[in-house]
């Protein structure tokens, strides 16, 4: 019994952190629409400067000054980042800024690399606060306690704040019709830039109160994100009370797990946000999304039609080139086109999936490090011979997309892809913590590809192949009856469905196809290095295939194709360099605000602008 | 006090008003009426800039406001009350009046939460009910005195007796007869004829997005030819 409450009010404590950062994203979602991915990185920030503060300042005032400072200092910089990258886009289609928080990511990332180095830091003690008190016998840290008290005093100012002041109704009020807000005079820009603000101090304040019981350093903006989404979705997104209770079960689940299960954490946390969302769709307090908000007037669709005989003949001129480059190529340069090769594979997949079906994963890294899992286990357990394992690689991936879509497809728009990171991070989790088996975070190695594929040339051939291969099926079911039925679903549900197509089944077989395909891509993977580690499954790999898709261009074909060469490329010059996410970060953030129609979409226009190619018949 | 000159406006590349104008001058109620889908809802929402007219101008008090972002359109001193609504479901009544409060202005009446009670006496006993709770007629009764609560010196209604009981509709009436007499100017869209005729001075037609008749009610009654042709009955 006692152990009990210790545990219990362990979990409370450290719900504290995480329902800051949680009520932050929550309340910038809920405005601005926008999924605010470097939420974690201002949690880091508000730690980092927190520290930093504390060094200087002393005493009780110096610490809890520091803590208020360093959320101050995160709202700031959140002013800064809504008003020079985010507030250029917020025109663009939906989740387009997604792609400009993944960019801040990157840039806080490196820059906190430069202020702060690469070494882990310790948070101090709070000062006269350092021993325990005894709680029915049980040791609970003093600062536990202070924690305690203090989050549900900022939760109670909070809910003041929203409910009972102009601006709590104002925010509430353009969270469910922020267009509306905007005819009745009220200033969005400024609106936005505020709850911004707001956020991301909650963000700090969360980063700098954890300190004591934590500290800082550079992998805590990606450590909290993920439990952050599975507060915010479990508790509703946009929803205070919803993230306070969602924060306060899963710190308590959390510690009991630790104790109990210690093997499975973070699986658990997984299995109750999909418990919660089989029961509750859009979580405790959330609200049914509503399709098609008032004011998100975008530029019509352009219909996609097949290439035209100019764009077939330059795809054939490059397929011969790549065909030629083993003899003109260096090594280095075939294993650089076989990365590229794979990744185009990997984006053409989410590309379907997002382009065509409108249905934005978050999780698409779970197939593509699904399939590479898939044949890396078929190689070390059963001995299976690698073209076997090769090809029941896209299969498993393809069970895993029927598993999950069929779970994900209840629901919609941000809810959906929230889900579809979840189970990715419950896959990842699985990988990591099934040690025995998986080989966690040693992966598993020497799973080289028969001897007739086991060089770099022959293997390029073979990744051309399948990659080439997978992306002219998934073009060609993009124009097939099929490819039109999905389009119908994603445009007009209703209508698709008046017209005889069960919009549900295709969108469950094209989200099957998709992970499929990025099954294909992963198996290629893990037979181009011979090895698999679980970051294959990790969030970021999903993310590059967004940005890839979204820098690319939705709406165009090509898109992710293009997107995900220009990605590499890039990326390989770059990360010779030692800032080189602080570059690459920059460099997606200028794209975003340039070329909002992504770069195929942008180059099209141009190229229409100057009289090349048709103007489509209005 | 507001002038619409040859306006163009779109939805994506559908082209919905072609070469608009008409003039609502103060103190006067007129009617802009046209059958389903000719373009009243749009032209309000041009003039509001909600949808940016892709040539021509909206002039208010001798000013341009075209191109400028809805919220500075409001501030001028335009409300606008949209066809669908659109009030503030999970806010109780007063905190949605609270969203349309905007400081007091001059030539205009300065409404207090109390005032729109008096004059909206259903919407007294609900004040601390949520939006959703509202029937249709109360929330109409709401989104015009949301928009109210800012002030404005010029409002634009679009179809306030749609979907409503008749009693509600008749209490609309002398609602704007009401403000009306207090120097409020409305541009009214409406489809129907027997309510428009109960408020307004002048009417506009429109029929696929182009004016087919302007000119005073008495005009338009004595011409019932033209009535018919562009009113669905
Ligand atoms: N958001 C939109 N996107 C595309 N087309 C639209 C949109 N809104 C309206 N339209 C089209 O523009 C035309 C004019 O619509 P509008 O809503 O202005 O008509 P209305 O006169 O207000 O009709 P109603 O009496 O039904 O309210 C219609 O053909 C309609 O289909
Ligand atoms: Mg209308």
């Amino acid at each position: 019994m006692e152990f009990f409450v210790a545990q219990i009010l362990t979990g409370l404590a450290n719900a504290s952190s995480l329902f800051l950062v949680a009520c932050g994203l929550s309340l910038i979602f809920g405005v601005t629409r926008i999924v605010n991915f470097a939420h974690g990185s201002l949690y880091m920030l508000g730690a980092y400067i927190g520290l930093t503060l504390m060094e200087t300042l002393p005493g009780h005032v110096g610490f809890w000054g520091s803590i208020l400072l360093a959320g101050i200092a995160v709202g700031l910089i959140g002013v800064v980042i809504e008003m020079l990258v985010l507030r250029p886009v917020y025109r663009a289609p939906e989740l387009f800024q997604l792609v400009a928080t993944f960019g801040v990511i990157l840039v806080i990332q490196d820059l906190a690399l430069m202020i702060w180095g690469p070494e882990d830091q310790l948070g101090p003690r709070a000062p006269g606060l350092r021993g325990v008190f005894r709680i029915m016998g049980e040791p609970i840290p003093k600062y536990d306690i202070v924690l305690l008290i203090i989050t549900p005093i900022i939760a109670l100012a909070l809910w003041y704040m929203m409910a009972r002041t102009r601006l709590g109704v104002l925010v509430r009020a353009a969270t469910q019709d922020r267009e509306m807000v905007g005819a009745l005079g009220v200033n969005q820009a400024w609106l936005f830039t505020g709850v911004f603000a707001l956020g991301s101090a909650l963000a700090g304040l969360g980063g700098a109160l954890q300190l004591p019981k934590g500290g800082a350093d550079l992998l805590m903006d990606f450590t909290i994100l993920t439990p952050v989404f599975v507060v915010v979705v479990i508790g509703g997104m946009g929803s205070l009370p919803g993230a306070y209770l969602a924060a306060i079960i899963i710190s308590v689940l959390n510690v009991f797990g630790v104790t109990y299960i210690p093997q499975s954490t973070l699986v658990l946390m997984f299995l109750v946000m999909i418990v919660v969302l089989m029961i509750r769709p859009y979580g405790l307090f959330g609200r049914e999304e509503v399709a098609g908000e008032h004011g998100q007037v975008g530029e019509p669709e352009e219909p996609i039609k097949p290439a035209s005989r100019q764009t077939r003949l330059i795809v054939a001129a490059g397929l011969v080139l790549l065909a030629l480059l083993p003899l003109i190529g260096s090594n280095f340069a075939l294993v650089l086109s076989t990365d590229i090769l794979i990744f185009c594979l990997f984006a053409a997949s989410l590309h379907f999936l997002l382009g065509l079906g409108g249905m934005v994963s978050f999780g698409h890294a779970a197939y593509y490090g699904g399939g590479a899992y898939v044949a890396a286990l078929l190689v070390t357990w059963t001995n299976t011979p690698m073209e076997l394992a090769f090809l029941l690689a896209p299969f498993g991936a393809g069970l895993a997309a029927i598993i999950i879509g069929w779970v994900c497809l209840r629901l919609t728009g941000v809810y959906f892809a929230m889900l579809t990171l979840a189970f990715a991070q419950l896959l990842w989790s699985l990988v990591w913590q099934w040690q025995d088996v998986t080989g966690g975070d040693d992966g598993l190695v020497n799973i080289w590809p028969s001897d007739w594929l086991n060089n770099n040339t022959a293997f390029f051939y073979f990744a051309l192949l399948f990659s080439v291969g997978g992306i002219l099926v998934l073009r060609h079911v993009a124009h097939s009856p099929f490819g039109y039925a999905l389009r119908a679903a994603r445009d007009s549900q209703r209508q698709a469905e008046a017209t005889g197509i069960d919009t549900q089944r295709v969108k469950l077989l094209a989200f099957t196809f998709a992970g499929f395909m990025g099954g294909l891509a992963g198996a290629l993977f893990v037979f181009s290095k011979g090895s698999v580690f679980p970051n294959e499954l990790e969030i970021v790999r999903s993310f590059d295939a967004l940005i890839v898709v979204f820098l690319g261009g939705v709406k165009t074909l090509a898109g992710g194709v293009v997107g995900a060469a220009f990605f590499k490329g890039v990326e390989d010059i770059l990360t010779r360099f030692e800032y080189w996410r602080l570059v690459m970060g920059l460099l997606i953030i200028f794209v975003v605000v340039v070329a909002p129609e992504g770069i195929v979409g942008s180059l099209r226009r141009a190229a229409r602008r100057i009289g090349l190619g048709k103007e489509q018949p209005s | 006090m507001l002038e619409v000159n040859h306006i163009n406006s779109f939805y994506g590349k559908a082209h919905v008003l072609r070469d608009l104008s008409l003039d609502v001058p103060r103190g006067k109620v007129v009617a802009l009426l046209g059958r389903n889908g000719a373009g009243k809802s749009t032209t309000m929402k041009s003039i509001m800039q909600l949808v940016r007219p892709q040539s021509g101008s909206v002039m208010f008090q001798g000013q341009q406001i075209t191109g400028l972002l809805p919220h500075k359109v409001a501030k001028m001193g335009i409300g606008y009350v949209p066809e669908d609504r659109r009030i503030f479901t999970d806010l109780t009544v007063s905190e949605n009046l609270v969203v349309g409060q905007q400081p007091p202005r001059e030539g205009a009446v300065t409404w207090t939460e109390d005032m729109l009670f008096d004059l909206f006496p259903n919407l007294a006993e609900r004040r601390n009910n949520r939006g959703k709770a509202l029937s249709g007629g109360e929330q109409q009764m709401l989104t015009i005195a949301r928009t109210l609560m800012g002030n404005p010196l010029f409002v634009l209604l679009d179809e306030p007796s749609e979907g409503v009981a008749p009693v509600i509709v008749e209490q609309m009436a002398r609602v704007i007869q009401q403000l009306k007499s207090e120097g409020l100017t409305v541009l009214l869209s409406e489809q129907n004829l027997h309510f428009a005729q109960a408020v307004a001075d002048m009417a506009v037609i429109i029929e696929s997005g182009e004016r087919a008749f302007h000119g005073t009610l008495a005009e338009l009654n004595a011409q019932p030819e033209v009535r018919d042709a562009f009113l669905a009955a």
